[in-house]
This record gives structure tokens, sequence and C-alpha cells, in this order.
């Protein structure tokens, strides 16, 4: 074979190689490439928020408002549990902690501006912006605790890891209901924001949150939070928290700080529970209480993730909307709806241990493929995946030597 | 101390690329290494053999920082790594591969590789999430290099299976094409060629002597092969229960009574075990 033989045999395959390599980046979802994958978030959640949630009626529309939160909740924790399999079973804890911060700046922020707890403003007035600063301050707060559990993290795994997130939850919990009762709108005033931090409202719950949460807010943090953990999944540092899970020793080998990557996952995946915090803390129709965001609550989102795949982004979305749904939809048999819901997720776990879509993402499934080939592009043509054997066979290396 | 490691490149002989002085280690009352020396020169291909048990791996892992030697020093290019974390010392240069491979498994040939690649990327994690220029141009670097990587191995046609989906063989080339994504100066290989057959064997065989001149890394192999080490290897070092029974060229090893007695035995050695 001539030297031009080779080096056309090199390119042909390259070729081949970086076409798979095209494929895996942007297969699917090529759009989140760029910004407008935000713009097109931000469009849906005003189309869900303008169009769908008056059609439906109130009652439906808070069911999309909770799946939108359950969708937050467990996609942050899918960064932990699936991405970098440490198995966190204290996930409300977070929400819990996000909640409450934001919670206070709100109901105690608005009695300082406007005198009063009570909603101001219309959409993206001065209510709003407060709310959304609650959103910051709670991913800011929830994420600085994320490092907390986060370090425990580094010299546990598996079992033992689930058991410190599951105190940790735990210890969230008492610590808010050891805490005071609200204070009036009076009091507050005279007290000042600082005077106010010990005043929860212990385990009554803290009553009188402003319900600033609506559907556009939810779909757009739902946006985000989506991108986010796609973004993280692609990129070199989301690969980093992979090989993490995959195997520890073989990442420290190649180098990969695996204590930095696993508290860096805490804390992101932290963040982004604090907001869902928020949006549950600031919902028409809750009360925030220490209970609601428990131990249950914590194990409703493990469910989420393993039930879509753990690793899976639009496994865990998709798992997150049924598992929303269902228990509404067998609202009306009310005292058969835990003992199916439980059924059905033994069922589920029995036929496919692995998840929904076990660590794929939706894209990669043959259903999907077989969908997306007919028009197109999407999914990955069979003959790239085992291309014809051209010249692949060859070994430059070893050609190099006689 | 540090002032002297320093100054040692600019100085007339350049520091080896890798250097141990004196490494021991023990579990309990065992000795698992003992005093064990070696220098590897820059671009230089040495052998570490022995009868199983005899604390090759655990040289390895001690190399490696996974275990922290009880006493001696480690260099890498002159620099002191001994005590670091096993992270720290692959940024450093020293990459390996496992004697039972360890792999991302369920990750895509390329992802495994792009893994490694990506480790000495700049762009952090706001970086990733916002997309920045330097990101995209970090990306497509690391994506182009790990390509490259599995060209040069022969399993690019691979890249976009599932790693432990690919035949024993591949997942070994796998492993190295991993080892040396992450810019390395030495590498070190855990028995490249275990259960191989005769014609994988060959190829690594040739695969491994091509790597140190295209990569320009010096390369350390475990191995138990003997025709592959005593071919390649310009310098092997031979280790028996944790001790260095020998070293030197191939036909110095063969001839020295000491390793022939490791290896096969003597009438006196299995009398004393006899009567104890």
């Amino acid at each position: 074979m001539t030297e031009g033989d080779r080096d056309r045999d090199r390119r042909s395959m390259k070729r081949v190689a970086e076409r798979i390599a095209q494929q895996q980046i942007g297969a699917g979802p090529a759009a989140l490439g760029s910004l407008w994958p935000l713009v097109l978030g931000v469009a849906f959640a005003w189309f869900l928020q303008q169009w769908i949630a008056p059609a439906i009626g109130p009652f439906y529309a808070k069911v999309v408002l909770d799946i939108g939160i359950a969708i937050v909740a467990a996609s942050s924790l899918n960064i932990v549990n699936g991405f970098g399999g440490q198995f966190s079973i204290g996930h409300a804890g977070f929400m819990m902690v996000g909640g409450y911060a934001a919670a206070w700046l709100t109901y105690y922020g608005s009695i300082q501006l406007w005198g009063s707890p009570a909603l101001h403003g219309g959409f993206l007035g001065g209510g709003d912006l407060l709310f959304l600063c609650g959103c910051v301050l709670a991913g800011i707060v929830a994420a600085a605790t994320g490092v907390l559990v986060g370090l425990p993290s580094l010299r546990l795994r598996g079992d033992y890891l689930a058991i410190v997130t599951l105190g940790f939850g735990e210890i969230i919990r008492v610590l808010i209901q050891r805490t005071g009762d609200v204070m009036s709108p009076h009091d507050a005033e005279a007290a000042g924001m600082l005077g106010t931090v010990g005043h929860l409202g212990g385990s009554l719950g803290f009553g009188g949150v402003p319900t600033y949460t609506r559907i556009f807010y939810v779909y757009v943090f739902v946006t985000i939070v989506v991108v986010c953990a796609y973004r993280l999944k692609i990129s070199s540092r989301g690969r980093a928290l992979l090989a993490v899970r995959e195997n520890e020793v073989a990442a420290e080998a190649v180098g990969i700080n695996t204590a930095r990557v696993k508290v860096q996952a805490f804390v992101m995946s932290a963040f982004f529970a604090g907001i869902g915090g928020t949006l549950f803390a600031h919902e028409l129709g809750t009360t925030l209480n220490p209970q609601e965001l428990g131990f249950q609550k914590s194990i409703d989102i493990v469910i989420m993730v393993v039930l879509g795949g753990m690793g899976s982004i639009s496994g865990v979305v998709l798992s997150a909307t049924i598992l929303t749904i269902m228990p509404e939809l067998f609202r009306e048999f009310s005292s058969y709806r835990m003992p199916i819901y439980a059924l059905a997720l033994i069922i589920v776990m029995i036929v496919r241990p692995q998840g929904l879509l076990g660590i794929k993402e939706l894209w990669d499934t043959a259903l999907w493929r077989r969908f997306a080939g007919k028009h197109g592009n999407g999914g990955t043509p069979r003959a790239i995946v085992n291309p014809p054997s051209t010249g692949a066979d060859k070994r430059p290396i070893a050609k190099d030597k006689p | 101390m540090s002032a002297a490691t320093r100054a040692a490149p600019s100085e007339a002989p350049r520091a080896p690329a890798l250097e141990a002085r004196g490494l021991s280690l023990s579990f309990g009352g065992l000795k698992a290494v003992d005093q064990f020396s070696l220098t590897l020169a820059e671009k230089g291909l040495s052998g570490l053999i022995g009868p199983n048990g005899a604390g090759k791996t655990t040289v390895f892992n001690l190399l490696t920082g996974v275990y922290r030697p009880d006493g001696g020093e480690i260099l890498l290019g002159g620099q002191r790594v001994d005590g670091m974390k096993p992270s720290a010392i692959a940024s450093a240069g020293l990459s390996r591969t496992f004697q039972n491979i360890r792999l991302f498994g369920s990750l895509s040939v390329l992802d495994n590789v792009r893994t490694a690649a990506g480790v000495r990327a700049r762009s952090g994690l706001i970086r990733s999430l916002l997309r920045t220029p330097l990101y995209l141009a970090e990306e497509q670097a690391i994506l182009e290099r790990s390509l490259e990587l599995l060209d040069m191995l022969g399993i690019a046609h691979r890249a976009g299976e599932q790693a432990n989906s690919l035949p024993y063989g591949e997942q070994r080339k796998l492993e190295i094409a991993r080892a040396l994504a992450t810019e390395p100066k030495v590498v070190l290989l855990d028995e490249p060629v275990a259960g191989m057959n005769a014609i994988e064997k060959q190829e690594m065989r040739t695969l491994i002597q091509g790597l140190r001149d295209q990569f320009e890394v010096a390369i350390l192999l475990i191995e138990h092969d003997m025709g592959l080490v005593m071919d390649i290897c310009e310098h092997i070092t031979v280790l028996d229960h944790g001790v260095t029974i020998a070293t030197g060229n191939a036909a110095a090893i063969q001839g020295d009574p000491k390793v022939i007695e490791a290896y096969l035995g003597t009438t006196e050695s299995v009398a004393v075990e006899g009567a104890s």
C-alpha cells in the first residue's frame, strides 16, 4: 500500500468518526447548542400561561404547575444521582432550605417595602422582582448547604452517603420546626429584616407567603435547569462527573479531581433544588411547612429519577411528568390510589430496572430514531455506527513499522 | 531541596522522565515493596517483571499515588510527586492503564477518550453552561484530538459504541488511547497483552514501540509475556516478594541465577519451604 492510499484511508476513517461525533453532539436537540433553546423555553412558558392555563381551568393549571416544579426538583437531583452516581436521598432538604430562604425574603421583604405581605404589582412588577430575587437567594443559600453535604460525600459512598443525606434532610426539617411563629406585619416592621430571621413559622408552617409562582416562571426555570443539565452532560466537566460514576479509580488516574467534581455536582444540584423550593413555597394552594418537604418528598424525587433512568435528562422529565399526573388521575379512587401507584412502580422496576430510558436520552432510543429517520436528520443511521470496514481496520501506528 | 529540583532540568544531563528512590510500602507486617528504585529515561522503554504476587502492581499504585509510600521518593521529570493525589500526579504527566481493565463502561468509546482529554481544559462549569467561545474552541480541540488518538490506535470506527461492548483487545487499546489523551510524559502499562492471542500480541508490540516515537513518552510496562518483555524493553527490573532481585538488559536478566530461582525455584528453597 502506498503512502497516498494510507492517507486516504485515514482521512475517510476520520470523516466517519467525525460524523459520529457530530451525531452525538447534534442529535435531536441541536438547537440546544445556542441561545435560542432559552428563547424557545420562555416562549413555551408564555404560551402555557397565556393560552393553555385559562383553557384547562384552575385545577389542571395547578397540575401543570406541579409538573414544572417536579421537573425542576427531579432534574436537579439527576445531576448528583444520575450523572455523578452519588445516591442522595435528602433532596427535599435543599428545597426546604431554598424555599424558606426565599419565603423569608418575599414575606418580610414585602412588609418592609410595602407594609403588607400581600401580592404587589402585576406581571414583572415589584412583587415579581422580589420573588425572582428570592429565587436567586434560595439558589445561593441551598448551594452553600450543598457544599456542606458534598464534603462528607468525599469519604462516603453508596448506602453510607444515602444515610448522611437522609440525616441532612431531617436536620433541616427539625431546625425549621424549632423556629418561632410568623411575625405579624406590625411586629416585623419594627424588628427589621435581620430580626425576623428566626421566625419561620415552626411546625405550623410559614403561612401567608405571597403566591407569586406563575406557570410562566416555573417553566422558565424548567428550561434553565434542563438546558444547564444537558449542557453539563455534553461538556468536559460533565464527562468528568460521569466518569466518577463509571469508575472512580480510573477517573482519578486520568487526572480528574474526583473530590472537586463531586462537590461541584452537589452545589449545582442544590442550587436548582433551592429554586425548586422557592417555586413550591410561593405556589397557590400549598402551605410551606416542614412536613411537606420532608423525607417523603425526597423519596418521591428519587423515584422520579430512578424511574426515568439515572442520568437521562429526558427520561427524568418524562417520569416527573407522569408521576405528577398519575396521582391526580387516580384521585377519584383515592383509597386505592397509593396501592396502584406502588404497583405501577413495582411493575416498571421489574420490566425496566434501568428506568424508562436507562442512561440514554429520548433521541437515542430506537423508537425515536425510527420516527425521526423518516423526517431526515436526528438519530444515527446504522451505516455510520457500523461502517463498512474499508480501511477502518488498518492500524496506522502498526503500519509505520515493518 | 525545591530550589535544587527546579534547577535540575536546566543542568547538562536532563532529569529522567521518572525516577523512584528507595520506595517502601508495608501492609501491616507484610513488606509489599522494599527499597524499590528505578530510573526511566526520557522516551525510555522499561519492563517490570516478577512472579505472581511479587508486588509489581503495588509499585504501579505507589508511582501513581493510589498508595502513599512509607518511605522513599518519586520524581517525575525532576519534580517530587510522592504524597500527591492520583489526579494531581496524572495531571503532572504520569498516566497508566489497568491490569483489570477499568473503562468508563457505559460511556461511548469517544467519550472515554474525551473525558481524559478534557481534564486539562481551562473552561470551568460556568463557561461550559454559558458555552463561551473559549469553551467551544476547547471542546472542538478535545474532539479532534480524541478522534486522532482513536484513529492512531485503530479503533476510530468504534467511536460511537459503548465502551464495554468492545472486544477485549480493543478495550485494552481504548485504555491506552485514554491514557495518552492526558498528554503524559510517562505511561505505565499494566499487562498490556494479558489474555491476547498471538496476532493481537504482535499488534500490541508494534503499537507499544510506535507510541514512544509518536507521542514522545517514556513507557514502563508490567508483563508476564517474557518474549515481549525481552524483545522490546531496553531495561528490565525483576521483583520478587517486593524486593528487586535483578536489573539490567534482557541478556543480563536471562542469565541471572536469582531470576531463574524466583521463577523456577531451586531444590534448596523447596526443602526450606517444606521444613517451615
